[in-house]
């Protein structure tokens, strides 16, 4: 009863919104009037923006009264314009003072072009149309029932109007959800506009890590030109002077090479923390498991490692999650004040999955601590994310998936589900049955009207159904065999197309 | 009666200088190999006084001679190896004392530009001793510092017990710290006596037992 009263309290408040729409439907003609006849395209982007509130909202309510999640749909918001080497702001073939033009144009253009606006502005129009069929429309019949069984009707028909009002009310949860479909149809994001956000993000992610990799490179340039390299450079003087020193006065001679060597051990030194900045030794000889074992051992915490892989993730990758590993353990003892870390390294399908839990103060977050947005970069490249969970008071869990970090070595090894197995089988093993026997001999034995029905078990039914039905057996055999070859090959393709294409493609949305 | 040795080390360079350095401290080189797979042969079958070992060897430039002398030492219990690397793990440093049977040295590389230390680091594995780097030591130390009964030792007790930890005598120790053998004596037993551990004349067990408990309480 309950349920069926908060359904048609939904209903109602929907349903009056959709009838606030109509003004704003009439608003929205006024101003598309204004933009298009009279040129004054400056009220385009406030109206567009309008828009996308009422529908942000509808998405809300969407998914938190009728439990149907709808993402957001707009392309990414332009970036800033930023000024040429000049000064200048350029925007296509203008030049600019100040960023504010630009950047307007740029607005407009990222509203006026997206599809989702043109998608919304439709679903706008319609929705009053559609919130008063599906929705109020059963509850004024109801209600509408129900005052004219009080009035003075023949008592012959005041049970079908209960009647109907009753099964109005039963309709309405599954109106509802007719509701959260037509929204979901007009205000989610089409393929397209999945695509096109995940080529931006995907641009941005490469920009990102080209940038950190130049700077890194530069880093190490660095470490090497002031560190190693200035050594020996240094170390090669002395030894010149050696070499004079050596007949003249033996003994500062035989100092100075004790330099020498000293040098040359500094610049070892020097060159072994580089290389472990680099790619850590045991990374390299051992995997990702012992080498966050061995960093386990060097910190001054106590940290339990456990690691359960059964494949080597690609180096790249297992560095990524390496340098995210030991940034957080860095972390835990910086920050967190934390003195047990516990890391935990199990594969998840095809991702990689590390959960790092400290018993630290917590109030770690990602959009303040740098050490943080560093890992989601390092992460970033490999479609990996990074989760925190850092009350105040602790503890802190950072939890981050690497997805198909695995993949490369599992592809294609999971055998075909059982069901599907079976109905191969069968097709490949019966398929002959209709289409011969049953399909194309009797169509041939049909044509040249034979009298031996024998086994042609159609030609023993009355005329009028024989052609129908072979052609009927000759496309279930066609059809069988289709199966049989499209099942095995849709499973192996559909594995790795899932992967990299967006749901329903095929519909368009 | 001089030591045999097997080397084994990629670099021509440096096998051939560590050829000629421990030829010149009087060791009889039996065998300097390049590869893992040959001087797990060599090892087996000249069964050397002490072998000298670098950690990354080919073919696949991993832990290919840590490997080696592992798999080695599991056929000839107690053989004495010495391992060399670019970079100290204590990851490593464990799995070589793992079995607690001694005679075994990690050292860095950097080590063999000081020909009496190194040369006296490969005597004392070749005895049955033990030789950590000194920086394995550290991180060792370093990591358990927060542990309570380290805590209690002296700077200079501290001092005694990274030496120790190192696999030196006594009388190295002493000579090292510029004390008398007495005192190092001294110092010793209230370091195990802090540490509750079993005192033992004996260099070897006597390392091991620190670098158990060290180990231990990294926990």
């Amino acid at each position: 009863m309950k349920t069926y009263a908060v359904a048609v309290g939904k209903a109602l408040a929907l349903g009056a919104m959709a009838l606030v729409d109509i003004a704003l439907v009439a608003l929205t003609l006024f101003a598309f009037l204004l933009t298009f006849g009279l040129g004054m395209i400056f009220v385009f982007p406030p109206t567009a923006r309008l828009i996308r509130y009422r529908t942000a909202f509808a998405r809300r309510l969407t998914g938190s009264w009728l439990g149907t999640a709808v993402p957001v749909p707009y392309l990414p918001q332009p970036l800033p314009a930023r000024p040429q080497p000049d000064g200048w702001y350029r925007h296509e073939r203008q030049l600019y003072k100040t960023p504010r033009w630009p950047d307007w144009n740029n607005r407009w253009k990222w509203m006026f072009g997206d599809p989702a606006t043109w998608r919304d502005g439709l679903w706008l129009f319609l929705n009053p149309a559609v919130a008063a069929a599906l929705l109020l429309l059963p509850l004024t019949l109801a209600a509408g029932a129900v005052l004219a069984s009080r009035s003075a009707v023949p008592a012959a028909v005041s049970p079908l109007l209960g009647g109907a009002a009753v099964v109005a009310l039963i309709a309405v949860p599954h109106l509802l959800r007719g509701y959260a479909w037509w929204n979901r149809l007009l205000l989610s994001p089409t393929a397209k506009s999945v695509l096109a956000g995940r080529v931006q993000r995907l641009d941005q992610v490469r920009l990102a890590t080209v940038d950190s990799q130049a700077s890194e490179l530069r880093r190490i340039e660095r470490d090497l030109h002031d560190g190693a390299q200035a050594r020996l450079v240094a170390m090669g003087m002395t030894l010149g002077a050696v070499e004079e020193l050596m007949d003249k006065d033996p003994a500062a001679a035989k100092t100075l090479l004790g330099k020498v060597r000293e040098a040359s051990s500094t610049a070892l030194v020097e060159l072994r923390d580089l290389v472990r900045g680099i790619h850590p030794p045991v990374l390299a000889e051992r995997g990702l498991g012992d080498a966050v074992r061995a960093l386990a051992l060097d910190s001054p915490l106590k940290v339990t490692v456990t690691v359960d892989l059964d494949a080597r993730p690609d180096s790249p990758v297992e560095s990524a999650a390496y340098f995210s590993i030991s940034e957080l353990l860095t972390n835990a003892a910086r920050h967190g004040g934390a003195e047990r870390v516990s890391i935990d390294i199990s594969s998840h399908g095809h991702a990689l999955r590390v959960v790092v839990t400290d018993d630290g103060a917590g109030g770690a977050d990602p959009s303040l601590g740098s050490g943080l947005r560093g890992i989601e970069r390092r992460l970033a490249a490999f479609d990996g994310v990074l989760a925190v969970s850092s009350p105040r008071g602790g503890p802190t869990t950072a939890t981050f998936d690497l997805p198909n970090a695995l993949a490369e070595k599992r592809r294609d090894s999971r055998p075909l589900p059982r069901g599907k197995a079976i109905i191969v089988g069968i097709c490949w093993g019966l398929g002959w049955l209709p289409l011969f026997p049953q399909g194309l001999v009797t169509m041939v034995m049909k044509i040249i009207d034979t009298e031996h029905l024998s086994w042609f078990l159609v030609l023993y039914l009355p005329e009028p159904l024989q052609w129908p039905l072979i052609v009927f057996n000759i496309s279930l055999g066609l059809s069988m065999y289709v199966a049989g070859i499209i099942i095995p090959a849709m499973h192996s393709s559909r594995r790795r197309m899932a992967e990299v294409v967006p749901a329903r493609l095929w519909l368009g949305r | 009666m001089s030591l045999r040795v097997v080397i084994a080390e990629d670099l021509y360079l440096l096998r051939d200088g560590l050829v000629h350095l421990l030829q010149a401290h009087d060791f009889e080189v039996v065998a300097a190999v390049e590869s893992g797979p040959e001087l797990l042969k060599a090892l087996i079958e000249l069964r050397p006084d002490v072998a000298v070992v670098d950690v990354r060897l080919p073919p696949t430039f991993t832990d290919e001679g840590l490997q080696a002398a592992l798999a080695a030492r599991r056929a000839i219990p107690g053989l004495p190896v010495l391992v060399l690397s670019q970079h100290v793990e204590q990851l490593y440093a464990r799995e070589l004392l793992a079995d607690g049977s001694g005679a075994i040295g990690y050292l860095l590389k950097d080590r063999v530009f000081n020909a009496e230390q190194f040369v006296d680091a490969v005597r004392r594995v070749a005895a049955g001793g033990t030789a950590m780097d000194p920086e394995v030591i550290a991180k060792l130390l370093a990591s358990t510092v927060r542990h309570q009964p380290l805590g209690a030792l002296t700077p200079r007790e501290r001092e005694v017990l990274e030496l120790m930890a190192e696999g030196r005598s006594n009388a190295a120790i002493s000579q090292r710290l510029f004390l008398s053998e007495s005192a190092v004596g001294k110092h010793t037993a209230s370091i195990f006596a802090k540490l509750d551990l079993v005192p033992s004349d004996d260099d070897n067990r006597r390392v091991l037992a620190v670098l158990t408990y060290l180990n231990a309480a990294r926990g």
